[in-house]
């Protein structure tokens, strides 16, 4: 558009042709494609939007050596634990929140069994900020975080720097790449420009720090659909290699005006975890014995869909405008 | 345990000690379990002015239903704002703007200091894997003051903590802030057996009261140290009927927090 210029009605804004292909794959495709044995994996979602069907995706194509990153690795992690797929584990807070343990992890952890699981633990806070530092392109980013407690003993990742400007000593952290993120948001387009409203927890810190990245979406919308509403972009398709659209794969976790949390199945879990033949039985009925996330929505049922379906609660509108 | 209130029962008690922690006009970070129940009295009762951030990345919830988690979709829907959790630490917390913040332990010791990483000394081989630190560690660096919630007993009361995740008074004393800590320290300890404070010179928890029916031996047999016991020594004030009826029809009638 020509400087000072102004377009009028019969100057329509020209349509740009869309250059790039398309980036939506199907879930094994982008798992077999971008997911390598001994990768660094980063699967966040702050209890929302926690990325099970790729997770469980990930166990059906029997990935090894897998290095899990998660803030709150709950039943997803305790899933992938018991399959075998880890043989780390990055994390600030590991629990089925409010219910109890997860039991897989803790007898990884506690008794090496069925193999021995590596764990390097943070905060909350020192976690996200080596996703911040690895998305910022700094090796490491400065934080008050752990004076006084046992943590810098036993993670070597936790430093003290000293402030240049005030001679302050400051906790530290260092940058973590992963190798992939897998991150799950309501909408994208075909591009990867991703969006996501209600918790946001990590999703933008992740996608940015790590080398491959695959959305996983509850629908795939027109490009004019997220340019309509730029704000509620966390995600650009710059940094996105796979787009994959499977409704209700956030779930026994939710996504916020899509479908809520299954709480039962939370409660349910506790009792699977405790019981190693048990989980076996559930990997193989639930991950292995489904072929993909169509049939697992087949076998959860209408009834349970209908339960955990929240009745309406819209924003208004904003007007951005129309600057010709 | 509807109809007319019975007498209240610990974890009632709990709560409502919890809750008159929240004053009025207060950013309170709210932690897992029962402080979620405790914000939902006080914005009912004196602070209905307090703002409810959630590490989850929710400032000004105002939930329509009992938050079953600290990311329960409830708190988005109709909540003053959301944002990336990254900078829920760094600006509400780190950027010294949360008055108050909740925290558990598995153990605490008599400055305060928690453990929720593990169980046993040798932490390659723990004896339990607990869940880890969380926000507990960030919370209690930087808000203005702390109080901790904990079931009491010899295994959680401890002499010394197996590892500690999240620091209170250090060892007492001005050790906290000697390390440079910005926040305020704990203030409180809730237990079902009674209520702490710190002493101002020592840092070290003193028993300020007991809850109804509950003895000062039963909180020494409970207390895995020499235990510090105030003068006088008074008895935590309870829930009164209208405060109960309001907690187990209303806030938790599942029983969701008050259960046990």
């Amino acid at each position: 558009m020509p400087a000072g210029g102004r377009r009028s009605d019969d100057n329509p804004v020209p349509e740009v042709p869309i250059l790039s292909e398309s980036k939506v794959l199907t879930m094994r495709e982008a798992v077999s494609r971008f997911v390598r044995d001994g990768d660094t994996v980063v699967l966040e979602g702050f209890t929302h939007l926690i990325p099970f069907a790729a997770g469980q995706e990930i166990i059906r194509q029997r990935r090894r050596d897998l290095a899990l990153v998660r803030l709150t690795p709950d039943l997803l992690m305790d899933q992938m634990v018991a399959a075998g797929t880890a043989r780390k584990l990055i994390f600030g807070w590991l629990g089925n929140p409010g219910v109890g343990s997860l039991h897989a992890v803790r007898r990884a952890v506690e008794r090496a069994y069925p193999g021995p699981l590596a764990i390097e633990e943070y905060s909350h806070f020192g976690l996200l900020c080596r996703y911040k530092a690895a998305a910022s392109g700094l090796p490491f980013f400065p934080l008050r975080g752990y004076r006084g407690t046992d943590l810098p003993r036993v993670n070597p990742h936790l430093k003290q720097v000293k402030c240049p400007f005030t001679g302050e000593t400051l906790d530290a952290v260092s940058a973590l790449h992963p190798d992939v993120a897998i991150v799950n948001a309501q909408r994208a387009d075909s591009q990867g420009n991703t969006q996501i409203w209600g918790l946001v927890g990590a999703q933008r810190e992740a996608a940015f720090a790590a080398r491959r990245v695959i959305v996983v979406v509850e629908e795939v919308v027109p490009e004019d659909v997220v340019r309509a509403d730029p704000n509620r972009t966390q995600i650009p398709s710059v940094v996105v290699d796979a787009v994959v659209e499977e409704p209700w794969s956030a779930h026994p976790s939710f996504v916020q005006g899509y479908y809520d949390r299954d709480n039962a199945a939370y409660l349910a879990w506790d009792r699977i975890t405790r019981d190693p033949a048990r989980l076996e039985r559930y990997l193989d009925e639930w991950v292995h014995g489904l072929p993909d996330r169509a049939v697992y929505l087949d076998r959860l049922g209408e009834e349970t869909q209908r339960r955990l379906r929240p009745g309406p609660r819209l924003a208004g509108p904003v007007d951005y405008g129309d600057y010709r | 345990m509807t109809g007319g209130p019975g007498a209240p029962t610990r974890a009632e008690i709990m709560v409502f000690a919890a809750c008159r922690e929240v004053r009025d006009g207060d950013c309170v970070f709210v932690g897992v379990g029962l402080p979620n129940l405790a914000v939902q009295l006080a914005l009912r009762l004196h602070a209905p002015r307090c703002h409810l951030i959630y590490e989850s990345g929710v400032f000004g919830a105002r939930p329509v239903r009992l938050p079953i988690s600290i990311g329960d979709p409830c708190l988005v829907s109709g909540a003053a704002q959301v944002l990336p959790m990254a900078e829920t630490f760094l600006y509400f917390l780190q950027g010294g703007r949360t008055d108050l913040g909740f925290l558990g332990a598995a153990q605490i010791d008599r400055h305060g200091n928690l453990n929720t990483t593990v169980v046993g000394r040798d932490y390659g081989h723990p004896k339990v894997r607990l869940p880890g630190a969380g926000g507990a560690p960030d919370i209690a660096l930087n808000a203005r003051r702390t109080v901790v919630i904990a079931r009491q007993d010899r295994r959680k009361f401890v002499e010394r903590l197996d590892f500690r995740t999240t620091v209170g008074w250090a060892e007492g004393g001005t050790s906290r802030r000697a390390m440079g800590a910005p926040g305020g320290g704990p203030a409180r300890v809730i237990t079902d057996l009674g209520v702490y404070g710190f002493d101002a010179g020592t840092r070290e928890m003193t028993l300020e009261s007991v809850h109804p029916g509950v003895t000062l031996e039963q909180v020494r047999e409970a207390t895995g140290w020499d235990l510090k016991v105030g003068s006088p020594l008074g008895t935590t004030e309870a829930p009164d009927a209208a405060m109960l009826r309001l907690l187990r029809e209303e806030l938790d009638p599942d029983r969701i927090y008050l259960k046990g």
